[in-house]
């Protein structure tokens, strides 16, 4: 039987402690052992992009991380997103514009939105279209998507 | 964006309120079947045909029963005898035979990825393992994989049972042709003599999957007392519970689907896989059993739409007149009969009034996957075949395209070739609109660009739902129903009780009930259940109000026909100063005879048909072939749009579907009728960068079958792209493309050849 590796990290700003075989993705490990089943899993090859979450502020598709990749680092999922103040802009505008049928590509939607808004707060439509390629939706034709996102970036200015 | 064409004084019905699922959806709290997780749960695997056609010597599970973990393995001989018996599952009718033989092979396999065995294990890597230690002794065949191949005498046999039924007659003719059927309307041959121009072309369409990104999935707990419970992802609950029902010989009283959130079904998620699988490891282990599809076996294991080779011959007079048309189409079932050629027949000269007609199709097995319902079944197909011709025909006439379907267009009165006559129907007024929208009246510029048109049908049906409201003490409701909600019809199906009851639609709380907790429900499929299920909400809302209007009176000590009620207001006839909110009975219904709960059950019989009209520009590269989307407009008749922005969804969704469809997606196959790119990254389906806006344009033409004249709209938008697409390429590059998909090198290959 594999022996199972403790790892620290933090999830979401919180300190986490799990064990997990080697051979376990992050994806495998939130799900299953952690009860973080927002992030979804579409292809497990790292092509629908369902399971997007933050690594140390980076976007990457959590089935094709090891878990074990993940000690003295910081993951965000879809369940970090909202603050306690409520819903994230993206995530508003999501409801607002209808941009979700089925809703289970929104989570890594939303999660790879919010790493392009970070990292440039006013994107074009091509910007995000480009960006959220890595992202499968196969309901909505991603024309409310991008709608939300660019609102969303919109109204995110208007606070600053 | 969008526009609409009628103003009606709807309250609720025509706004754009935020779904009631919603936060739960983009917060990631939502639980959908693949998220579910029971006590002592077991993980199952399923081994799966290697080879498209093969007969099984010898099943040997010993050494994967061996393996520590492991904690039960099922086969084909763990099912039930199946009975050769078929039953109606909502989009298609299935024979319980072959849906059992579907589910775990029988004797054969009879495409890769086939299933053939299943592991419970106390993880999923073990379960993994114990599949590679299961030893399947094959005689390998060769596989039939094209649907003419597989119709010739010489053709080798799927079924060795399997004899031709032949217009409604059952043959002695034992072939990989399951059903042949015709559809006549008037004398063909004599509106071929009338005609001035004949125009008669051949087509072929690769196999494609719905593509929804949850795969698909199951939990079963078969308990100690007989009861089988499955949670999963499904179009529909009841649907599972009669399948289950028959592929295990339970009855359906023991079996409770409790449907979780689904994540796209497009009609793949109707009929049952897993479900069966997971159920029998469960009564074998005494333990719920998990099973989730990675998705490569999503795409060799479960329902694609079928490949088709389809020929339409059409004939018109100089004045733009169709005066006749036929149709040879064959498609492929699959493994199985039961490909959704009925509908494909019945779609393909739906739009136009054609005096006389002919179309024969064929239902024919080959070594893929059974195929299963894929939004507007069998239409797309069709329509890429018949709205080419037509397009051909109209620049023959020297006519426009559209003004050309305008005059042909299908109205209330006109009598499609299989048999119905329309009530009102809404075609002409997608035509209008297409022709007066700002698309088509801008000029095209550019190189080696083109503007395409094509329009298209669907049915949409009834069936059965069941609503019960429950008047809460606050003045709200909470709208129980059985449809499981892929795109936001909580919503629209709880906005049509709110419009009743005088509600804002915050107000109406929707809930998806399981088998055990509503009234039976058909499948969430044949764009019916913001229709039928809002049609029950609506009966039961009346209900509501009904047994409310009761309890004024008595507050009134009047009698209940002194009683009216208008905007969620009730006013006593017999004092004009009275009157009491829907909020001020409902906190008083303890004082005045209890609980408030209204019920109703329908099988409405006035479906809308809808009607899709499509503009297309792109812009063609004649050295690579690939195509790029400029432009898109999609018009359709929604009768009556309870909430535009899902009917815009649903239309642009629809739309991109199709764009997907022409333009790369398909089922590779191998000699060996291995599927060589059963991945997302290969599979290649439209990602955001690949897309314009889709803009869309709603035409209201009231249903007279459903009190707010609404009519289904999720189907239809698939139906016209790809031929759409096909006529742009052309008014591109001046290539006809007659296969789908359009893909670079099938585009680069026509042009070359036009060049010489």
């Amino acid at each position: 039987m594999p022996t199972k590796v403790h790892v620290q990290t933090r999830i979401n700003g919180e300190e986490i402690d799990f064990l997990c075989e080697p051979r376990q993705s992050l994806l495998e490990v939130l799900r299953d052992e952690l009860g973080l089943t927002g992030s979804k899993e579409g292809c497990n090859n790292g092509n629908c992009g369902a399971c997007s979450v933050l690594l140390d502020g980076v976007l990457v598709d959590s089935c094709l991380v090891l878990a074990v990749e993940v000690a003295g680092r910081e993951v965000t999922t879809i369940e970090g997103i909202a603050g306690t103040n409520g819903l994230h802009p993206l995530q508003q505008k999501f409801l607002e514009h209808a941009a979700l049928q089925c809703g289970i590509c929104t989570p890594g939607f939303i999660v790879a939105a919010k790493a392009l808004l970070d990292k440039k707060p006013q994107p074009t439509e091509h910007d995000v279209r480009h960006w959220l390629a890595g992202n499968l939706c196969r309901c909505t034709g991603y024309d409310k998507i991008i709608r939300a996102v660019l609102d969303a970036a919109k109204a995110m200015e208007a606070k600053v | 964006m969008a526009e609409t064409m009628e103003k009606t004084s709807y309250k609720v019905v025509g706004t754009r309120p935020i779904r009631h699922d919603g936060v739960d959806k983009v917060t990631g709290r939502a639980i959908y079947g693949g998220d579910v997780r029971l006590t002592g749960m077991l993980h199952g695997k399923v081994l799966r045909s290697p080879h498209a056609h093969a007969r099984i010597r010898a099943i040997d599970v010993s050494r994967a029963l061996a393996l520590p973990g492991v904690r039960a393995v099922v086969t084909g001989k763990d099912l039930p005898p199946a009975e050769d018996r078929v039953v109606n599952l909502g989009e298609a009718a299935v024979n319980l035979k072959y849906l059992s033989e579907n589910v775990l092979a029988g004797d054969k396999v009879l495409y890769r990825g086939h299933a053939v065995a299943a592991v419970a294990a106390t993880s999923p890597h073990i379960a993994e393992e114990a599949l590679s230690l299961i030893q399947v002794d094959y005689e390998v065949l060769p596989p039939v994989l094209d649907v003419r191949e597989a119709m010739k005498d010489s053709a080798i046999l799927l079924h060795e049972n399997l004899k031709t039924k032949s217009l409604g007659e059952q043959t002695d003719k034992q072939s990989n042709i399951a059903t042949h059927n015709q559809f006549k309307l008037g004398d063909p041959a004599k509106g071929f003599a009338e005609a001035d121009v004949v125009i008669e072309r051949e087509f072929t369409t690769a196999t494609v999957h719905q593509g929804y990104i949850e795969t698909h999935n199951a939990t079963a707990l078969w308990n100690a007392d007989g009861r089988l419970t499955v949670w999963e992802s499904t179009q529909g609950a009841f649907t599972v519970q009669r399948q289950l029902s028959a592929v295990l010989q339970l009855p359906v009283s023991n079996i409770r689907v409790i449907p979780a959130e689904i994540g796209g079904g497009f009609g793949g998620k109707i009929n049952i896989y897993l479900e069966p699988v997971a159920a029998l490891l469960s009564k074998k282990t005494g333990r719920p059993v998990k099973i989730v599809m990675n998705r490569q076996e999503v795409f060799e294991g479960t329902g694609p739409t079928p490949g088709s080779y389809i020929r339409v011959k059409m004939g018109a007079s100089k004045d733009g007149r169709i005066t006749a048309a036929q149709a040879y189409m064959a498609y492929e079932a699959g493994a199985f009969p039961g490909s959704p050629i009925g509908a494909g027949m019945m779609c393909i000269f739906a739009p136009y009034d054609i005096p006389n007609v002919q179309i024969d199709g064929f239902d024919v097995v080959v070594n893929k996957p059974k195929t299963a319902p894929y939004r507007a079944p069998g239409a797309t197909n069709a329509a890429f075949a018949s709205e080419t011709v037509v397009d051909e025909i109209a620049e023959k006439l020297g006519m426009d395209p559209l003004q050309f379907r305008l005059k042909n267009a299908a109205k209330e009165g006109t009598r499609r070739a299989d048999g119905p006559t329309y009530p009102r129907i809404g075609y002409v007024e997608t035509v209008e609109a297409a022709l007066n929208s700002d698309h088509y009246r801008t000029p095209l510029e550019g190189v080696n660009v083109g503007r395409g048109v094509a329009s298209g049908f669907w049915f949409n049906v009834g069936f059965q739902s069941s609503v019960t409201i429950n008047v809460n003490a606050d003045g709200t409701c909470t709208l129980v129903e059985g449809s499981t909600d892929i795109g936001g019809t909580r919503t629209s199906i709880a906005m049509q009780a709110a419009e009743v009851l005088g509600l804002p639609a915050e107000d109406v709380h929707p809930l998806v009930a399981d088998t055990d907790a509503v009234g039976f429900t058909d499948v969430t499929g044949g764009s019916r259940t913001t229709f039928a299920t809002g049609y029950a909400a609506i009966e039961a809302a009346n209900e509501v109000v009904r047994q409310m209007r009761e309890r004024a009176a008595r507050i009134w000590k009047v009698e209940p026909q002194d009683v009216t009620f208008a905007d969620g207001v009730f006013h006593n006839a017999k004092d004009a100063s009275a009157h009491l909110t829907f909020k001020e009975v409902a906190a008083q219904l303890g004082r005045t005879g209890g609980p408030v709960v209204g019920s109703a059950t329908v099988a409405p019989r006035g479906v809308g048909g809808a009607f899709a009209t499509h503009i297309v520009d792109l812009q063609v590269d004649p050295e690579t072939g690939k195509v790029t989307i400029l432009r898109y407009t999609a018009v359709q008749d929604a009768g009556k749009a309870v909430h535009p922005s899902y009917v815009e969804g649903q239309m642009q969704g629809g739309a991109v579907q199709g764009i997907g469809w022409a333009l790369n997606e398909e089922y590779f196959y191998n000699d060996t009728g291995t599927m060589a790119n059963a991945s997302f990254l290969d599979y290649r389906m439209p990602t955001s960068l690949d897309l314009p806006m889709i803009d869309t344009i709603i035409v209201e033409v009231p249903n007279p079958g459903h009190p707010f004249g609404v009519r289904g709209v999720g189907e239809v938008p698939i139906v016209p792209p790809v031929a759409a697409i096909a006529n742009a390429i052309y008014r591109a590059v001046g290539v006809r493309m007659r296969h789908a998909p359009m893909s670079p090198g099938h585009i680069a290959m026509e042009v070359l050849a036009k060049g010489k």
